[in-house]
């Protein structure tokens, strides 16, 4: 008897292990930070309340359902008011509402206490990708970069297998130290959107023309991920959040690679690139930026989105070209990339774009031709 | 000359309807028009729910299969506009018009010619608005609660129409809102004190003055919407000065009330259909009476709860949560006073009962899981997953819509003089519980594992929920088809009704034969004891 227990033992395990996995799927995640963990307690503990609320109530409802039935010959019963009872269950849920609101009131204010921070990175969201900039104290030292789904078309069109980690996978990681308090300042460029890691148990709107503040200290390492939760367009779901927390040491190596590429960043902006950097550039920019409209072939989609080979914009004045990459055409769906791209950016890829598909304006864009036009000379 | 024709119009109405299909364009009889509302809102249901259908189609596995995101956010958008101001609120004005005349002892409405006017402004807003889907740019893609800038800077050019459409949507409620008071306050039969009114008629005066209150802020909203695409003015245009968080408020205002106006007619309907069947009157009515209008007043205080996650001052987001949690308090009460109708009571299932009981019990599950989203902290992991879209739909499929069946099985013997086939009654109340557990419940789980709602294509964990959810909702809008077939048949071959159809029905209405004569009470009757709380 006690063998055959023993023999089950490992399959109860199994049973439980797996029970937790489909637990994930079902509840709210413990998550990594002090905040997320009280917020997971918070949400259970008010759970339970409700599941006891109904067990009662309901428990109530259906044994008179099942006992008070004309068919088991019940009479009915004359009464109809009891100021007592009516005080009854105003008094007591208010008393319930009470124990729940204190708990909540404590994790809130805690939730609250922003200040103290170690570090401060600007959370950007655009219509459809996020973009983190590292506010250094050193204002010249600070960088930015995009963060782009990198989940393929042919996955989401269904020509591919879909990957693990099917449209939450992006780019370029937001990274993060374990143990430092980091404090996220988050804003919009045009629509509202909302960043949202589970793990961290923090989720703020990014309102245009608002900074809103959050903060973690996340506890574990690892790559942790959320979506967009304000719908914000037509790519409202594609635009994940994948946040990576890595140890300090790490953390500050990569880091200071950042920075010193930051640096060689600013400096090449006052140099004089040939035809060929440019063309090498542009078309990895042109493959991110530019081709799910324009096509990676430069047909476009016309009327929509009109095609760049042969067009008279890529064959007419070079710096009509680059102020309408730099500002976008109001009204349509062609962004202000003046924003997005750098001044080599712009340059490389408006140089591609004039140089490729059969295209052959025959000058040259430097940075410097981009500096110069975005300061109105 | 003139007087005279006037005259003779007027005793041909005396006697009935007018002949032919004109007769619906320019009837100002409240049956008439309830039963104009009755059948619009039942089409706009069906247009509604295959837009639902198409939205759980594509959700049913992960990708995009057959439409794109861009449709998608109509097909989302329109659901929500015309389930809600299309099927549920004028579902409602229906029943008010057809049964609000016969429960106060009245003819008919106070005000018969507006009450034509606010019925036929509905098929041009909603012919309106659903056009705007075949424009080029497209429809409304922006959610129903058209979050500005997204709505204004970012909208598709057919936002116009959805402007203008949504004014006439507000005419018409102001204008049945005021016929509504002025038939309540004015048209009681002698007798009829106000703590005598039947509940039905008592949610329903609440919930005309929220609706007096609430909808010219929509107005105002949409207005200040107008304003900024066309006019260059910066209501909600960060960049020029003005704040987007603003527009929220202004649409949570108006919209925290409109949430009530879409379940306190269905608290009223309920009241009346628990003591039919337990055969027992109303357990509290006073205390239910105060219960409605302390909701009706903490609905205006905990508008922002919607907007926990925009960037509040901690002493703000403590203020609506606090209030928030209050709201638990009436209604409770309310859900404890149906409970203790049916103790004891001498209990049968009928159709109306068994849409009745799965009201309490699944609208008590919609008001637990909104207990918990009123607390802020854990708010933050709820809000716009599809844990919200589980709630909203609890208390409002099996809530509201569920509350409307009810009154449709309970009222239709009246109405029509036909009785429902029984069986056919209670497969049609098995499929829709059936289907709307299946999908919905399941959202819970998916929303708490973090899907964002609204959005068309999901990440791999999703996928056994999303299914599950679509199959449900696949079974519900089918059976709702059902319904339709049920109702034809009763209006074309049901049993003969009696005047008092229910064993167990208290209540004006009751006392008149079935069906009820085209001008309710031509002369008032009078208010017994025994009829009163029904």
């Amino acid at each position: 008897m006690k063998n055959q227990i023993l023999r089950m033992l490992p399959g109860a395990v199994a049973l439980l292990a797996s029970g937790a996995a489909i637990a994930d799927e079902l509840n709210m995640r413990v998550g990594v930070t002090d905040i997320s963990r009280q917020v997971y307690d918070l949400h259970m503990t008010i759970f339970y309340i409700c599941v006891a609320i109904g067990v009662v109530v309901f428990g109530v409802l259906f044994w008179s359902v099942f006992r008070h039935r004309k068919s088991l010959g019940a009479v009915p019963a004359t009464f109809h008011e009891s100021t007592k009872m009516e005080l009854a269950w105003t008094i007591v849920p208010t008393l319930i509402l009470i124990v729940m609101a204190i708990p909540a009131t404590k994790v809130l204010v805690a939730m609250y206490d922003t200040g103290g921070e170690d570090m401060n990175i600007e959370v950007r969201g655009y219509q459809w990708k996020w973009q983190y900039k590292y506010l250094d104290e050193d204002y010249n030292n600070s960088f930015s970069f995009f963060s782009n789904l990198a989940t393929p078309k042919s996955q989401i069109k269904n020509r591919s297998v879909k990957t693990d980690n099917y449209l939450l996978e992006v780019d370029e990681h937001l990274r993060i130290p374990i143990n430092r308090k980091v404090r996220f300042l988050v804003t919009s460029e045009d629509v509202i959107h909302a960043w949202w890691v589970p793990d961290f148990g923090i989720k703020r709107d990014a309102v245009p023309g608002m900074l809103n503040e959050l903060w973690a200290i996340v506890e574990e390492p690892g790559i942790y991920r959320g979506q967009c939760t304000e719908l914000c367009g037509k790519d409202h779901g594609f635009m994940p959040i994948v946040v990576e927390a890595m140890p300090e040491a790490e953390f500050d190596a990569w880091y200071a690679t950042k920075v010193s590429s930051e640096v060689v960043r600013q400096e090449s902006m006052t140099k004089t690139f040939t035809h060929d950097e440019l063309m090498v550039q542009g078309e990895g920019i042109y493959g991110t930026y530019c081709s799910s409209c324009h096509m990676a072939n430069g047909e476009g989609v016309p009327p929509v989105f009109p095609a760049i080979a042969g067009s008279t914009v890529a064959m007419g004045p070079r710096d009509d070209h680059l102020s309408l990459v730099i500002n976008g055409v109001a009204g349509s769906a062609m962004q202000a990339f003046g924003k997005q791209l750098d001044a080599v950016q712009l340059a490389s890829v408006v140089h591609y774009q004039r140089h490729a598909f059969g295209n052959d304006a025959g000058d040259i864009s430097q940075p410097q031709d981009v500096i110069n036009l975005s300061n109105g000379q | 000359m003139s007087e005279v024709i006037h005259a003779d119009h007027h005793d041909d109405h005396a006697h009935g309807p007018a002949k032919g299909m004109l007769r619906w364009l320019y009837t100002t009889n409240h049956k008439d028009i309830g039963t104009l509302y009755l059948w619009f809102s039942f089409a706009m249901f069906l247009i509604g729910g295959v837009m639902a259908l198409v939205i759980r189609t594509e959700l049913f596995q992960p990708g995009l299969q057959f439409i794109e995101p861009e449709f998608f956010n109509q097909m989302t958008t329109n659901h929500g506009l015309i389930m809600v101001f299309g099927a549920i609120m004028p579902a409602f004005v229906g029943l008010a018009n057809w049964l609000i005349p016969m429960q106060v002892g009245a003819p008919d409405m106070a005000l018969p010619r507006m009450n034509n006017l606010s019925f036929w402004i509905l098929p041009f807003a909603f012919s309106m608005m659903i056009s705007t889907l075949f424009m080029e740019g497209g429809g409304p893609n922006f959610g129903w609660t058209f979050y500005a800038p997204l709505s204004t800077t970012y909208a598709p050019d057919s936002v116009t129409y959805f402007i203008f459409a949504v004014h006439l949507m507000g005419a018409s409620s102001i204008m049945g809102s005021i016929n509504i008071i002025a038939t309540i306050l004015n048209m009681r039969a002698p007798g009829m004190t106000l703590m005598k009114m039947p509940m039905f008629v008592w949610t329903w005066l609440i919930t005309a003055y929220l609706l007096i209150a609430v909808m010219p802020v929509l107005a105002g909203a949409v207005t200040m919407m107008l304003f900024d695409i066309h006019f260059n003015t910066s209501f909600f245009n960060a960049a020029g000065g003005g704040d987007p968080v603003m527009f929220q408020h202004i649409f949570w205002f108006f919209g925290h009330p409109e949430v009530y106006i879409m379940i306190l007619p269905a608290f009223g309907i309920v009241s009346h259909i628990i003591p039919t069947f337990a055969r027992k009157q109303l357990f509290g009515y006073t205390s239910m009476v105060y219960a409605v209008a302390s909701i009706a007043f903490l609905s205006f205080i905990v508008w922002a709860h919607h907007m926990f996650t925009v960037g509040m001052p901690l002493a703000g987001q403590l203020f609506f949560m606090y209030s928030t949690m209050l709201i638990a308090v009436p209604t409770g009460v309310k859900v404890f006073n149906w409970i203790s109708t049916m103790w004891r009571g001498s209990m049968t299932f009928e159709t109306p009962m068994l849409f009745a009981i799965a009201f309490v019990v699944l609208f008590t599950i919609g008001g637990l899981s909104g207990l918990m989203l009123a607390i802020t902290p854990a708010d933050y992991q709820y809000h716009d997953t599809y844990f919200v879209v589980a709630h909203f739909h609890y208390v409002l499929v099996p809530g509201a819509l569920f509350s409307i069946i009810a009154a449709v099985y309970f009222w239709i013997p009246k109405w029509t003089g036909k009785m429902y086939d029984e069986s056919l009654g209670k497969l049609h109340f098995w499929l829709s519980f059936i289907g709307v557990n299946v999908t919905f419940f399941p959202q819970h789980f998916s929303g708490l594992a973090g899907m964002p709602r609204r959005i068309p294509d999901y990440a791999l964990q999703f996928a056994d929920f999303n299914m599950i959810s679509s199959i449900g909702a696949f079974i519900f809008g089918f059976s709702q088809v059902f319904f339709l077939y049920v109702l034809i048949k009763t209006i074309r071959s049901g049993a003969p009704a009696k005047g008092r159809s229910w064993e167990g029905a208290k209540g004006l209405e009751w006392t008149l034969p079935s069906p009820a004569p085209y001008h309710s009470f031509t002369y008032p009757p009078e208010v017994k004891n025994e009829e009163v709380h029904g």
